[in-house]
């Protein structure tokens, strides 16, 4: 029995309240009201059947392939610089990853796995997910993103399906491109306190995968699944986090993949080739801009980013409340405190849930009180990191930076080898290795 | 003039980037090997608390599978046998019998067989069995509580963030390590 701390003129009322609790919750304690009896027919007890779960060896094999895919799809990209050989690994990729292995534990959604036990030192987390987080990251500080290419089996399925890509207007895939930096701030922010995994919660394709789901998971991975059809990698490019860590890699890679094989000519044929907004033009020399006009728009840039950034914390700080109410605990000390209070008369299973625990309100609001201060520091981390973002973007569109030829942009770049074939170098080299 | 100093630019930005590249590799390399270190070798897989189940009949309906992976089980040995099962018989039931409209279950997925006088042995049917929790409850408030829910792992497909676990009540869903994948009632629960 649960003993109760009984406040003489409320005795009354926890008395009713208590007894609700009964009904409510008596379950909650296995108790013997009628004993097992002693048979005596020569009955056996049934066992409750415990099946097995999924043996290790899957886990393991997983790893496994991830690896060698990405190995494979290194090679494929940087040696063979084969599309094809690309195209069947993403099928390979889709197949296994998605449809058999059903898309659970990807390196995207991993990071919340790392975030969290980074965070809360009782937080599980196996062997096999920390490598699946890490592999493809080390990868691509070496290589690029040679894991979007074809081991992603996020990415890979808009690889597929994309069939007639549209470029879209620079401007609009730069402020959608800002998205992913938002997305992987809240994602952080949402694990880091254990309020949510957001990459699981909106996962576009696991619906697919499992071709099962919940309706607006469905409706989901239908809306990209059919973006992707004519914008190339739409989750990619404006919504995936663990993009933004890879193009980081990507961007820092000894070496990644080139667009010609040699030299280019500037054919401009490789121009439109890419649907990921990838290849950047030659910037001419011909009109140098003034240096010192350059300067001083860097240090205006310079100037004012203090002031984005600590706007931009205040802003998201202030934002707590309602960010806060992602986790479960602070909803719930919401709900408590206004049926205490007497602003609804509407209880809620999750309220009833918790009365039946027994659990002193106090130890609640302290709790939630807790992870709302949680939410107002990383409140502030998150807008400044939204700030940085954007200033880092501003500078680097206000640096023109003289280039020669047609080169691959690496923090976009998939290496996804569909520039390659546009590329006359590439077709010359080729025909002169046959004659050999 | 240029040339040299092209130079330079370039050298000193290869620098550059080598050093920062050094910088993230060692520093994936160090959050791995932290997190390495304390991580566990079994996979991590999903249970529910008996002792926490609020019986709120989510479990049927929020599993990101069509037919939930969360079933009733039976633990034989706390069960009284009882002629009149709250959890087998709808509490207003006319009869104690094996009719449908007088039994708790839905789906008929409670197997209720003659043990000798007057002991009755009741089982799952898995198969027709969805999760609603509704014997639960009734086996909860009128019985021992021998009926509970629990989550199968022939069905369970390990989603990293558990659809059920995100909206349940009772906060009842938790992470095991795969060699202790239940959370069981009863003499099985206690080894």
């Amino acid at each position: 029995m649960k003993k109760l701390n009984i406040n003489t003129s409320r005795a009354g009322l926890f008395l009713i309240l208590f007894i609700v609790i009964l009904m409510i919750g008596s379950s909650a304690f296995t108790q013997n009201r009628f004993p097992k009896p002693e048979f005596e027919s020569d009955y056996q007890q049934s066992q409750t059947t415990t099946p097995d779960p999924q043996a290790q060896i899957y886990e393991v094999m997983d790893l496994f392939v991830l690896f060698l895919m990405l190995v494979l799809a290194t090679y494929f990209a940087h040696r063979k610089r084969s599309r094809h050989a690309l195209f069947i690994l993403a099928i390979v990729s889709v197949i296994y990853f998605g449809f058999w292995r059903k898309g659970c534990v990807c390196s995207v959604g991993s990071l919340q796995n790392i975030t969290l036990a980074l965070f809360d030192k009782s937080f599980m987390i196996p062997v096999v997910v920390v490598l699946f987080f890490a592999l493809p990251l080390i990868f691509t500080l070496f290589f690029g993103r040679t894991f979007c290419a074809s081991v992603c089996p996020l990415g890979t399925v808009q690889e597929l399906v994309l069939i007639r890509p549209m470029t879209l207007p620079k401007w609009l895939s730069r402020i959608l491109g800002l998205f992913p930096y938002l997305y992987l701030g809240l994602t952080l922010l949402f694990a880091a306190t254990g309020a949510a995994f957001l990459i699981c919660r909106f996962d576009p394709f696991v619906a697919f995968f499992r071709m099962n789901g919940s309706l607006d998971m469905l409706i989901l991975g239908a809306f990209f699944l059919v973006t992707s059809t004519v914008i190339g990698r739409p989750y990619c490019r404006f919504v995936c986090p663990y993009g933004v860590l890879l193009g980081w890699m990507s961007s820092l890679s000894r070496t990644h993949v080139t667009i010609t094989p040699d030299e280019c000519i500037k054919c401009r044929l490789c121009e439109n080739a890419c649907p990921y907004d990838a290849i950047q033009k030659p910037v001419p020399e011909q009109n140098p801009e003034n240096r010192k006009t350059g300067l001083r728009r860097l240090k205006m840039l310079l100037l004012i980013a203090p002031l984005v950034i600590l706007t931009l914390g205040w802003t998201f700080s202030r934002l707590h409340p309602l960010l806060s109410r992602v986790h479960y605990t602070v909803r719930l000390a919401d709900q408590i405190q206004r049926e205490d209070s007497g602003q609804t008369d509407l209880t809620t299973l999750e309220s009833q849930g918790f009365r039946s625990s027994g659990t002193p309100t106090k130890v609640l609001y302290d709790e939630a009180l807790r992870i709302q201060k949680q939410f107002n520091i990383g409140g502030w981390i998150l807008g400044g990191f939204m700030g940085l973002v954007i200033i880092w973007q501003l500078v680097g569109v206000s640096i023109i930076r003289h280039r020669k030829d047609y080169e691959i942009d690496r923090f976009s770049c998939v290496s996804c080898a569909r520039c390659f074939n546009y590329c006359p170098r590439e077709k010359n080299k080729k025909k002169t290795k046959v004659n050999e | 003039m240029e040339n040299p100093s092209n130079n330079s630019k370039v050298t000193r930005r290869r620098f550059m980037r080598d050093s920062v590249r050094s910088v993230l590799a060692l520093g994936i390399g160090a959050v791995s090997g932290l997190l390495i270190g304390r991580s566990t070798k079994q996979n991590i897989v999903w249970q529910l608390d008996p002792e926490k189940c609020v019986q709120c009949g989510r479990c049927a309906t929020d599993c990101v599978l069509d037919e939930s992976a969360v079933k009733c089980v039976h633990a034989y040995d706390v069960c009284g046998y009882c002629e009149l099962c709250g959890g087998y018989s709808k509490p207003d039931a006319h009869e104690l019998d094996t009719a449908a409209e007088n039994q708790l279950c839905p789906t008929g997925a409670i197997q209720r067989s003659f043990i000798e006088d007057p002991y009755f042995e009741y089982t799952i049917n898995e198969k027709l069995c969805i999760g609603c929790a509704k014997c639960v409850k009734g086996c909860g408030s009128f019985g021992n509580g021998s009926l509970y829910l629990q989550v199968r792992h022939d069905r369970c497909v390990n989603c990293n963030d558990c659809a059920i676990a995100r909206n349940c009540p009772g906060e009842a869903f938790s992470r095991m390590p795969s060699d202790r994948p239940y959370l069981l009632k009863g003499e099985q629960g206690l080894t």
